[in-house]
């Protein structure tokens, strides 16, 4: 997103960790932006309050994160075997399983695929990971029309807009704006901002599109290795109308998204639902296995996506990461997501699981401002279903980030990180700290004013002081006093 | 009864009338108290921002200084959650068997000021005077770190003359976050307008908390604001008696 005053409002977020600004600089468009953040405090509002009634009326719902935590640790642990129990299942049924590396391989085996099918036009089931590869635009150089079908998804591909969450990815967009979006590209111009007529309007754009192109994408919420399902849960139905009508389906899902048993979908899809959208059960859930004579699509192939995972297995605090199952509870929660939205994290993934996926995902080698946008206020992990202690892990990537940076030369002198050097040497003896707090008391003297108060600081300071004052430091540390109090007779001082 | 008094390298530096209550109220409650002046910080400002060597020399003198107390009370829950939390990953990762011992050992008895008071003392009604409408913010650490559950209520409830007003959004973070709040800072101001808006509404004349580093933030936006409400430490409210009232620096 550009950062110019004059611009228009909705600049074009880019959501390639590559070419994003840094979550700061980011952050600053949104920040002035008083109708994104009311549409994405209001939707997050909303969201949250159903979440909390649902997962008050569980009894069990600690223990259902346990299990959700459990089931995901250990095909963390294992998944090389079910991925393999998968593809040999997922064959029988009749599937094609096509492994990729990273995202250029995805996208050239979908094309191939594609171009198998002679299609110029596929329809898509909402899918994150779609996203994450950046399938679309690939599609479109290469002159494959894709349709999305999920109505918020529709308002982005139309509104030419990104994702912004990734449950609800045009939360950022209120109904007028929908209607302007609708009215403007589908030629409607007395369509009125009532919800009812937005979905007809989306549903007649739709149904030509089932009718009438034979090929499908979509995404997985799981993949059950014990039967070699793909499992999709959704709430409008047209991920349904895609299974139904098209005579060829393709599925990318990343490799974590595997589930040991069918079972175990007990736990998972009740944390899924409750997390995700306020819902005792999502409306639609379709699961299926390979291909089935004279129902659904006759051909599936499944795209199994590395595109960094794999790194990820090595340790267990960054192995965490990977237990997600994309429900978004913890941006939903998130203080600072709620009032940022999804676009200032410059990638598909926003929000406490983006901040620490996203690095991940890049190695480390862009995103490096992600981690550090959260104030660690710990609510991300208090609601994730799998109890992903996210903080743990952002704090894991911040030792990675600062291993990274702290001997580079632009940073050696970087007022953060001398700052901390020079306290780390404080801290180290008390006589130094006296000494540092002695001498800080009487340097901040000139930069506090008459009412005993700091306005206004220079350097990194004045970042604090741009929006807080600060109280000046008072003329008797806790310890001078206490020294002091020593002196006097016991009682006194009291 | 004996504690030792570990009052954080920010208390110390800029908010010694909270240490000062903490003295006051522990010894009204007959508390025999000790204080290392060696003592300097714990940690968290180094973890935090990802200098986790840092953070392990703290660890290591923190550990040092008071293996042998018998227990250590901190007026800090952002604190004495970075010792619980985050010492053992440190400690874990460095492998130094020894210090490791030491800090298991050490570990059960730290604690911060309300669970000492509630827990260790068994006391709730500390014999506190605070004639004043006081709203209670409950910072992250305190709620989702100690899990500190009802004790700062149990403790408020028997301060005679307070009139508490609940915050709306308790479990709201007010966007301070430690070096967070320089290194995002726009972010940080706007999560701290939201939590002022509902703090403000509350209409108190103090807002409360367990931990000053909050309170720094959200004192430092009403001062800048003339927003006509202050922010106080509990240990201040709670020290503070009809004889001796609370000692609030403006």
């Amino acid at each position: 997103m550009s950062h110019d005053p004059n611009g228009p409002v909705l600049a074009h977020p880019v959501l390639d960790p590559r070419y994003a600004e840094p979550f700061p600089k980011a952050v600053l468009p949104v920040l002035r932006n008083p109708q994104l953040r009311k549409n994405v405090a209001h939707a997050i509002d909303v969201i949250q309050a159903k979440r909390g009634k649902l997962v008050q009326e569980k009894s069990d719902w600690q223990a259902l994160r346990s299990a959700g935590a459990a089931i995901r640790s250990h095909v963390l642990e294992n998944l090389a075997p079910y991925l393999e129990i998968f593809e040999a299942r997922c064959t029988a049924a009749g599937g094609i399983v096509h492994w990729a590396a990273d995202a250029a391989e995805v996208r050239q085996i979908i094309l191939d695929i594609l171009r198998q099918e002679q299609a110029t036009e596929v329809i898509k089931i909402k899918t994150m990971t779609s996203a994450e590869i950046q399938l679309n635009p690939f599609l479109e150089a290469a002159g494959v029309r894709t349709y999305e079908t999920d109505l918020a998804e529709i308002i982005l591909q139309l509104g030419q807009d990104e994702p912004s969450h990734i449950v609800v990815p045009a939360l950022h967009v209120n109904r007028s704006q929908v209607r302007e979006i609708f009215a403007r590209t589908m030629g409607l111009k007395d369509l009125s901002d009532d919800p009812h007529a937005l979905t007809a309007a989306a549903r007649t754009y739709l149904r030509q599109k089932f009718l009438s192109i034979p090929t499908a994408i979509s995404g997985a919420n799981f993949l059950v290795a014990e039967t070699g399902s793909v499992v999709v849960v959704e709430s409008e139905g047209n991920g349904r109308m895609c299974l139904t009508l098209p005579r060829t389906m393709i599925t990318i899902a990343g490799i974590e998204k595997v589930l040991p048993s069918f079972q175990d979908l007990e736990v998972m899809l009740q944390v899924l639902a409750r997390s995700a959208t306020g819902e005792r059960m999502n409306p639609y859930t379709s699961v299926w296995t390979g291909v089935t004579p004279g129902d659904g699509p006759q051909r599936f192939h499944i795209v199994l996506l590395d595109n960094g995972r794999s790194r990820m297995l090595a340790k267990e605090t960054e192995r965490q990461t990977l237990r997600c199952i994309r429900c978004a509870a913890c941006m939903n929660a998130c203080p600072v997501y709620r009032q940022t939205g999804g676009h200032a994290y410059g990638s598909v993934y926003p929000g406490p699981i983006g901040a620490i996926l996203t690095p991940q995902l890049m190695q480390m080698h862009h995103a490096q401002t992600l981690p550090y946008a959260s104030s660690l206020c710990g609510a991300c992990y208090e609601v994730c279903p799998v109890k992903i202690n996210i903080p743990e892990v952002l704090l894991e990537l911040r030792s990675q980030v600062v291993n990274q940076e702290r001997h580079t030369a632009g940073r050696f002198f970087d007022p953060m990180y001398l700052g901390l050097r020079v306290a780390n040497l404080l801290f180290s003896r008390a006589w130094l700290f006296h000494a540092a707090q002695y001498f800080g008391r009487i340097g901040i003297r000139f930069f506090t004013r008459k009412d005993g108060w700091i306005h206004s600081l220079p350097s990194i300071g004045g970042k604090w002081t741009q929006t807080r004052d600060l109280r000046g430091f008072p003329r008797q540390t806790f310890h001078e006093w206490w020294a002091e109090r020593d002196l006097k007779p016991t009682g006194e001082a009291k | 009864m004996r504690a030792s008094l570990f009052i954080t390298c920010y208390n110390d530096t800029l908010y010694p009338e909270t240490g000062r209550a903490v003295v006051k109220l522990l010894e009204r409650l007959g508390v025999a108290l000790d204080f290392s002046p060696q003592q300097t910080c714990c940690g968290q400002m180094h973890a935090n921002t990802g200098f986790r060597g840092e953070a392990f020399c703290q660890a290591k003198r923190f550990t040092r200084l008071y293996q042998d107390a018998e227990t250590v009370v901190i007026p800090s829950s952002s604190c004495v959650a970075m010792i619980r939390d985050q010492y053992p990953g440190l400690f874990a990762e460095l492998g130094n068997e020894e210090l490791r011992g030491q800090f298991t050992a050490l570990l059960p008895r730290v604690y911060e000021l309300s669970e000492f008071l509630i827990d260790k003392l068994g006391v709730d009604d500390v014999g506190a005077y605070f004639p004043h409408r006081v709203t209670y913010h409950a910072s992250c650490h305190g709620l989702r770190a100690l899990h500190l559950g009802e004790r700062p209520w149990r403790l408020m409830n028997k301060v005679r003359g307070l009139e508490q007003v609940p915050l709306a959004n308790l479990d709201r973070c007010c966007g301070f976050g430690g070096t967070f709040s320089v290194k995002n800072a726009e972010v940080s101001s706007a999560m701290l307008a939201v939590k002022l808006q509902d703090v403000m509404s509350t209409g108190a004349e103090y807002c409360t908390a367990l931990d000053n580093s909050c309170l720094m933030h959200l004192g430092g936006a009403m001062h800048r604001q003339y927003a006509g409400m202050k922010t106080i430490h509990l240990a201040q409210i709670l020290a503070a008696t009809e004889a001796s009232p609370a000692e609030v620096v403006s």
